[in-house]
């Protein structure tokens, strides 16, 4: 497990995501109200990329006919055949337990001497900037 | 073969449930006492009993509606005689109870008063004629079912009787299954402990395939499976399983093996669209199991052991099956009302103890005096 700086704050905006490759490994990385999440770009599925996904809300009803809405922008639907992933958890809907992307540690690091130590693979890290960190 | 001449009695049936048979309303003369004055004057008026109301799924003379051995030899209506369903069935394969699904056009008139007096009719001449007549017997429930508030008035009267047992459907009637405005239909199934039998046959308000009218009976006949699985897949989404969790659906006369196909495609559909039911939280097959039941005659196999066995791997559970004669409808030949090399543990459970646990009311006092000897 190693940490790699994987973009800048400012490419990743609040409800924006990208894709990045660490170590040949395709990771999505989302951010929810200004915190940052990252799963496995690869739907469990049959392998879409998580990253095209629509975000959706948490759909729930208290019985039919009356829906509840709530997590909005926190689950992303692959694009492929619709399934719904936590994104701050990489768990399925459907099958929480069983049904899962592998959901990865994210920090937010200040561009500095820490920060110009981990190897950024593809910008350079300048002092000023605030960066996204993934440990995978 | 002469009824009389037909080998011993066969155990393996013994002292079970056979959950479908069709007792035949022989003509409007036997409701009469059961009119009340205004429907009774019509009768006479407008000529009433000169009206077929059996259903056109089963044409008198159709070979399917009944086997050749059982079909009496005047001409009369299959399955209206009690002495005869006890030759064909109760005294020959000698289950406990058998449970009376009458088929009959009363539930699907257009007027809905007529509809309500005739099913009214129906059930008073089913409990006289037919309930009273044997202690073995249990019945199903018939209702207008095209009016809610009159159906309900109908489930309600019956259910104090503790021998009607299930509220009986067509599986096409106006509209789908699950839409709300049946909903106190199975709300009063629920709360009286009823269950909701949905047996093949058309009200004919919309064509009887999903693509348009049919020229022939056998593609009414053959397209009857594929309304189960319309209507299963009603119930399901609509969220009618949600709404009335003790609710038990008996689909009868389904044909079962669309069943493999179906629970597949909506276990597998689910998963990227259930955002639009949201109510629907588990995997229609897990609903399946908790709710839905089926009479195992017809079974579209050719070896229909295997059929059975295939659908109890593949849907998880031995507890969705319910033994059934169909009597007098022709669906097998001989003492083959269930296959002969179902494995011993299987047929138990679908004679004896999935019948019971589908049936609350089976288990109510009035049981008790049945299983006594006759
Ligand atoms: S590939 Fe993601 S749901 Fe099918």
């Amino acid at each position: 497990m190693a940490r790699h700086v994987v973009a800048t704050v400012d490419e990743i905006p609040p409800g924006a995501r990208k894709r990045v490759e660490v170590e040949g490994r395709g990771i999505a990385v989302f951010n929810i109200g200004g915190a940052y999440f990252a799963i496995a770009d690869r739907c469990p599925h049959e392998g879409a990329s998580l990253c095209d996904g629509r975000l959706t809300a948490l759909v729930e009803a208290s019985e039919p006919g009356r829906y509840v809405l709530s997590r909005r922008g926190e689950l992303v639907r692959c694009p492929w055949h619709g399934w719904e992933f936590d994104i701050r958890t990489g768990r399925s809907w459907c099958d929480p337990k069983r049904l899962k992307v592998r959901s990865y540690e994210t920090s937010v690091e200040v561009g500095g001497a820490e920060a110009t130590e981990l190897q950024a693979e593809t910008f350079p890290v300048s002092v000023e900037a605030r960066f996204v960190v993934v440990e995978a | 073969m002469d009824d009389t001449d037909r080998p011993a009695p066969l155990s393996r049936f013994a002292g079970g449930v056979d959950c479908d048979l069709h007792p035949a309303v022989p003509g409007m003369d036997v409701l009469l006492p059961y009119l009340d004055d205004y429907w009774r004057e019509m009768v006479a008026v407008r000529a009433l009993d000169r009206l077929n109301l059996s259903l056109t799924s089963y044409p008198k003379g159709a070979p399917i509606t009944c086997r050749p051995d059982w079909r009496p030899a005047d001409g009369s209506w299959p399955g209206a005689s009690l002495e005869a369903m006890r030759r064909h069935v109760l005294d020959y394969y000698r289950p406990g109870l058998g449970i009376l699904n009458p088929l009959y056009g009363g539930t699907l008139m257009h007027s809905e008063d007529m509809a309500a007096a005739l099913c009214r009719a129906t059930n008073d001449w089913i409990r006289d004629a037919w309930l009273n007549r044997d202690p073995r017997l249990r019945a199903s429930i018939v209702i207008p079912v095209h009016n809610t508030a009159l159906a309900v008035e109908e489930i309600e009267r019956c259910a104090e009787d503790p021998r009607f047992i299930q509220v009986l459907m067509l599986v096409s009637g106006e509209v789908t299954l699950g839409r709300r405005q049946l909903w106190p239909i199975y709300a009063a199934a629920e709360r009286l402990g009823l269950a909701v039998g949905v047996h093949a046959g058309s009200a004919y308000r919309s064509a009887p395939t999903s693509v348009g009218w049919p020229s022939y009976f056998v593609e009414d006949y053959i397209s009857q499976s594929a309304a189960f699985e319309q209507q299963l897949q009603s119930l399901i989404a609509e969220g009618v399983f949600a709404k009335f969790p003790g609710l038990r659906i008996v689909m009868i006369e389904s044909g079962l093996t669309w069943l493999s196909g179906y629970i597949w495609r909506a276990d597998k559909t689910w998963k990227g669209v259930r955002a639009e039911v949201p109510w629907v939280t588990r995997l229609p097959s897990a609903i399946l199991r908790d709710h839905v039941r089926f009479t195992v005659q017809p079974v579209d196999d050719a070896d229909a052991a295997k059929g059975i066995g295939r659908l109890v791997e593949h849907l998880g559970s031995d507890e969705l099956f319910l033994f059934s004669t169909d009597y007098p409808h022709w669906q097998y030949e001989g003492d083959d009302a269930l296959p002969p090399d179902l494995p011993e543990a299987l047929l138990r459970k679908i004679v004896h103890d999935n019948p019971l646990a589908t049936y609350p009311r089976l288990l109510k006092p009035a049981t008790a005096a049945a299983e006594m000897p006759a």
